[in-house]
Order: structure tokens, then sequence, then C-alpha cells
């Protein structure tokens, strides 16, 4: 809600500056008749000339959404086990044919690609979260600067992969007996991804946040008497969203990489449990007779984080001021 | 310049400190039990032998200042043993892997080459074609050779290496027939054909990894070549008449290799924990399949040192990064 306010309350100030300086005439008029032009409607224009990224914005779209809603029409169960009917080539019954036990393929793609996105999305939330955080509490009060800036370099100095694997054999089997096994692996993963990718985020939002703080429109708020919690929410958050926004998508990009990783090494979810990453490193066993298997899950892998990219890199440009409108 | 490089290395040490203290709080928190594989006829008390056995008996702080010992202390003295042949570590109980019994370094000796040499080929082949990729790029920017290194860096940012390790196998092991698809470590180069076969074989995996290290550089490059390009040094350059090529090359190079020389010492330590993946793709036993193998083993003190052993990594060539760049750039002043 703070964005529409902000961008509300910007906008009276653009429409008006050129026409005090501007000689009364009709012009004038036009240019105050024309609605006011939010923010966000600039960065949409900017953002919808940058060609890769409004064909990577479609392209993960329609990937969540086949992902997310093709199972309501393609309604074969994934786990259903058809011995006969193993190892089929594709057929109008199975697009992307069968696996070794029968189960269709492309009801386990389905399947597979909603834990990776939301295992991706879920994790990326996680880690912004902490990033900004921690960032804004650096950023704003000077006395965690230094403290909260050498943790983040201690996390940044950390063997990230290395330590990602231990954790998952070590933390496996208490958690799921927790959560029952398939919960618990997934708040295993978006935990252990999330704890270890927030460093980037924090680092580029102090920076925001140690420049933003020093802005007239900060202290014109402190002058009235506004709190500190208040000075953060209405007017530093906001104000470093766009940072937060492209670290989003470039946080969903790694995050579904790291957990295909994590299951590609055999360390993810269980084998009947099916994510990209798992139904790649299966397909492994069967690369020399079907080779189809590990492309099809790669495939999905790569142009979800390869349309990620390109929507992080358009959003980067769109929500750049100096950049935009040229 | 030294003070601040004895100030960072001085610094260094609580860091590694600490990172060694996380890295053995998560395993000792962590409710694994290293008798689990121990068949149930075993009697409680000789089970109770062997844990003290493996150096489980005692507290943890007193396990955690043990380790850090031999680590610090005992390994470097083997490693002058082996070197000068002096008896410094005769006698004195070493980091043991639960897995073998012996000597935790002594593995980590017997596999670093192979990392080495197929990370360290990876690395230098990812340069080799980056900068001049990245060179052209920025001179001609926005032509179709730029924007043909923009989509092809965007892909190798995007494939991972699990995806493409196994799709070049598809496509050159199993339906060319070109390259073996497993690395096998124990050829022997000593005549022309053997080295064929070694290059054969190094071709994959070395690729896999240039591809994501060439698509980093690559970009890095472009950027820092853009930024000097229009400077104004370059203007009185071009001015005074030298050639163009003299303009990119020894006057832009020069400054634009600043930032990406630290970004390739940055680079290594990050490779060394991505080659796990590649490693274990195309069945190197290199320090990465060493780690995956170990942690499926509960082998703890194996992976203990392994992972510090990244660690120290991480944590020295950011040092030598922050020098580099000091002595590199003479208007970079750490005062």
């Amino acid at each position: 809600m703070t964005d529409t306010d902000k961008s509300d309350t910007l906008v009276p100030d653009e429409g008006l500056a050129p026409a005090s300086t501007a000689l009364p005439t009709a012009g004038v008029m036009d240019d105050l008749t024309t609605p006011p032009r939010s923010q966000w409607r600039d960065v949409w224009d900017q953002f919808k000339t940058h060609k890769g990224a409004m064909i990577g914005a479609i392209l993960f779209i329609f990937i969540v959404a086949a992902v997310y809603l093709g199972p309501f029409v393609w309604t074969i169960d994934p786990t259903q086990i058809d011995i006969r009917a193993r190892n089929q080539g594709p057929s109008l019954g199975h697009p992307f044919g069968t696996d070794q036990l029968g189960r269709d393929i492309l009801a386990r793609m389905m399947s597979g690609g909603q834990t990776s996105v939301s295992v991706g999305i879920t994790a990326m939330l996680l880690a912004l979260f902490l990033g900004s955080f921690i960032g804004v509490l650096a950023g704003f009060f000077r006395r965690l600067d230094g403290p909260l800036m050498r943790l983040t370099d201690l996390f940044l100095a950390l063997p990230l992969l290395p330590l990602l694997l231990v954790m998952m054999l070590l933390f496996r089997e208490p958690l799921s007996a927790a959560f029952g096994l398939e919960r618990g692996i997934f708040i295993l993963i978006v935990c252990a991804i999330g704890i270890t990718s927030w460093m980037p985020t924090a680092r580029i939002v102090r920076g925001d946040v140690l420049a933003i703080k020093e802005r007239e429109f900060v202290l014109a708020a402190r002058s009235i008497g506004t709190s500190n919690s208040q000075i953060i929410t209405r007017h530093i958050l906001p104000n470093v969203l766009s940072p937060i926004m492209v670290s989003a998508t470039l946080g969903i990009a790694t995050a579904i990489i790291t957990e295909s990783a994590l299951s590609f090494l055999g360390l993810g979810f269980p084998p009947d449990f099916p994510t990209w990453g798992r139904l790649l490193f299966d397909g492994v066993d069967y690369l020399q007779q079907y080779p189809e298997r590990v492309f099809w899950p790669g495939l999905a892998i790569s142009l979800t984080v390869l349309s990620v990219n390109y929507l992080g890199d358009g959003l980067r440009d769109a929500l750049d001021p100096r950049i935009r409108g040229r | 310049m030294l003070n601040f490089t004895i100030r960072r290395l001085v610094l260094a040490v609580p860091t590694l400190l600490f990172i060694s203290l996380v890295i053995f709080l998560l395993l000792e928190l962590a409710p694994g039990d290293p008798m689990a594989q121990v068949p149930l006829t075993v009697p409680p008390e000789v089970k109770e032998k062997m844990r003290e056995a493996l150096g489980l008996g005692q507290p943890m702080h007193v396990r955690f200042w043990k380790w850090i010992v031999q680590f610090f202390w005992i390994e470097p003295q083997v490693l002058v043993d082996a070197i000068f042949g002096t008896t410094f570590s005769e006698g004195d109980l070493r980091v043991i892997s639960w897995q073998t019994r012996s000597p935790v370094m002594d593995i980590v000796v017997q596999r670093i080459p192979q990392t080495l040499w197929v990370v360290g080929t990876a690395y230098v082949v990812a340069i080799l074609i980056a900068l001049p990729i990245g060179i052209y790029s920025a001179y001609r920017q926005y032509s179709w050779f730029d924007q043909m290194g923009t989509f092809v860096s965007m892909v190798g940012f995007s494939v991972p290496p699990f995806f493409s390790g196994v799709l070049v196998i598809v496509i050159f092991s199993v339906q060319l027939g070109w390259f073996p698809s497993i690395y096998d470590t124990t050829h022997v180069v000593n005549s022309w054909d053997s080295f064929v076969v070694q290059l054969k074989q190094m071709i994959m995996p070395v690729m896999v990894l240039a591809l994501q290290i060439t698509a980093q550089l690559s970009r890095f490059m472009r950027a820092s070549m853009l930024d000097n390009l229009n400077q104004d040094y370059v203007r009185t350059a071009r001015a005074k008449g030298l050639s163009e090529y003299t303009v990119v090359m020894v006057h832009v190079l020069r400054n634009s290799m600043i930032p990406v020389v630290t970004v390739i010492a940055l680079g290594i330590p990050a490779i060394f924990g991505g080659a796990i993946i590649t490693e274990q793709v195309f069945k190197v036993n290199g320090i990465g399949q060493l780690l995956i193998g170990a942690i499926q083993a509960n082998d703890l003190p194996m992976v203990q040192t392994l992972t510090f052993i990244f660690a120290v990594l991480i944590v020295l060539f950011n040092l030598i990064a922050d020098v580099l760049y000091g002595i590199l750039d003479p208007r970079i002043r750490y005062d």
C-alpha cells in the first residue's frame, strides 16, 4: 500500500513543477488536464521496451501456470504406477513417455515443478526478509552497522555448498520425524537455502539505506516526531524496494538451482517425491537408453532460471531512474 | 600496504576460528550417531569403548580444542616432516578419518591433484575465452557480437552444471562416442597417445566448468571496459594520434583489468566449491567427491576438515584479492 501512497503524493509535484515555470497558455492547461502518470506506469513503460525481459516474464508466468494449473487439465496421478506401460516413448496418452515404473512423465514434471518453484519462491522470500531486515538495521542504526556487517562478511566466507550438504545430511531425519517426511524436508531445504543466501541483499539494502536516511524527507519526518519504526516502514522501505525486487528475481533463480543441485547430489527430496532436480538425477541412470528423461527436467530448470534472470535484468533497467526515460 | 596486509592476516585468524567453530557446532548439534551402522548384537559397553576410541568420550570443548591443535599445529609439522625428512610430529595424533582410519590430510593430499588439474585447467581456459569476448563486446557495444555474448552468458548463468554436464555426455559420449563419459584418474601420461587420451577425457569436464566461469567473467570484463572507454584519458590518447590498437589494448585494457583481476582471484574458492557437482557428474575422484562420500558415510572428521579447507581457501583468496587491488591500483589507499 505504501507504494501507491507514495506515488500518489509524488505525482502532483511532478505535474505542477513545469506549470509554475511555463507561461499560462492553453498548452499548460493540457498538461494539467492529462491524467497524472504514476511512477509504476513509467517503470512498466520502460520494462516493456526490454524485449528479453518481456519474453522472460511471459515465459515465467507460463511455466508457473503450467505447473500449478496443468494438473487440473492433465489429471493423471504422478505417483500412479502402471508397470505394463513402463519405459514408453512419447504417445498421445503420455506426451513425454513413461518412466521405469510406468509413471507418466508429464504429470511428474508438473508436480516436480510445483515443488521446485515453491521451494524457489519460499526460499527467496525468506532470504529477502532476512537480508532486508539485517540490511535496514545495519544501515539505519549506526551502532549495529559494524557487528552486522562483520556477521555478513563471516557468512560470505562460509563454504556454502558443502555446508548446505552437511545441513541436509544432519537435519533430514529429525525434521522429517517432526513435520512428516515431505514437509520436513521442504522446511529444511527452504531454511537452509534462505539462511545461506541473504548476504548480497543485506549489503545492497544497507548501502541504499545509508544514502536515503541522510535525505531531507527523512529529516522532515523525524522533525515532526515520527518514530524510528515508522520512518523505516513508511519512508525507508518503499525507497529501497527496487533493489529488493531485483535481488528477489535473482534469489528465485539461485534457490531453484541450489535445490536442484541438492536433489541431484541425492541429498534433496526423497525419490517418490519428484522435483525437477530429482527427476534429472533419476534420469541419469537411464541416460543411454532414454536421454529425453534427463532432457526435459534439465530444460525446465534452465528455462525457468533463464526467464527469471532476464526478468531481473529488465527490472533492474526499468527501476533505475537514470536509465528510465532515455 | 605491508601494514594493511599484516592487519588483514591478523584479522583472518579470528574469522577462521569462528568458521571452524560454526562447522564444529553444526556437526556437534546434529543428531547423527556414528555408531548407527554397528550391528545391534554388539553390547552397549563395547559400543561405549568404540565411541571412546573415535574420540567421542570427552566433552565438546576438549574435542574442539584437540581438533584445532591437530589441524593448526600437528598437520603443519607433518607437512614439514614430509618435505625435509625431519621427525617433529612423531607420535602425535592426527585428524583420523572414521571411514578409513587413516589421517584425513593424507587422503586429501591424494585427491587434490585431480581437482587441481580439472578445475585449474577450466579456470585458465575460461579466462582465455572470457577476456577477448569481454573486450570485443565492449568495443562494439550493442553489435550482434555483443548481443550474442549477452545471450550466451545468460545461458551460461542459467544452465546448471549438472544439466550441461549430462547434456554433453549424451551428445558427445553416448551419441557421437568422441569422448569418454568417466574421467579416469589412474591414467598415466607417458606417450603421445596417452596424452591424447588424457586430453579427450579432460575436454568435457573442463568445458562444462569453463562455460560457467566464462559467462561471469566476460560480463565483468565488458562492464569494466565500458567504464573506461568513455574516460577522458582515452580521448587524449586518441587525440595524440595513438593507433586504435594501442588505445584499446594498452591504455583501456590495463585499467580495466584492475577490477577483473580481483574478481578472478575471488572466484577461485567458489570454483572449488562449485566443482563438487561437476566432479560428481564426470566421476572425477577429487576433493568434491571425497566430501560427498564422507557426508554419505557420516565421516564427521573428514567432513569437518574438508569444509574448513574450503573456508580457508575463501578467506585466503579474499585477502589476496584485497591486496592485489591495492597493488594494481595506486589510487587505492588502505590507510
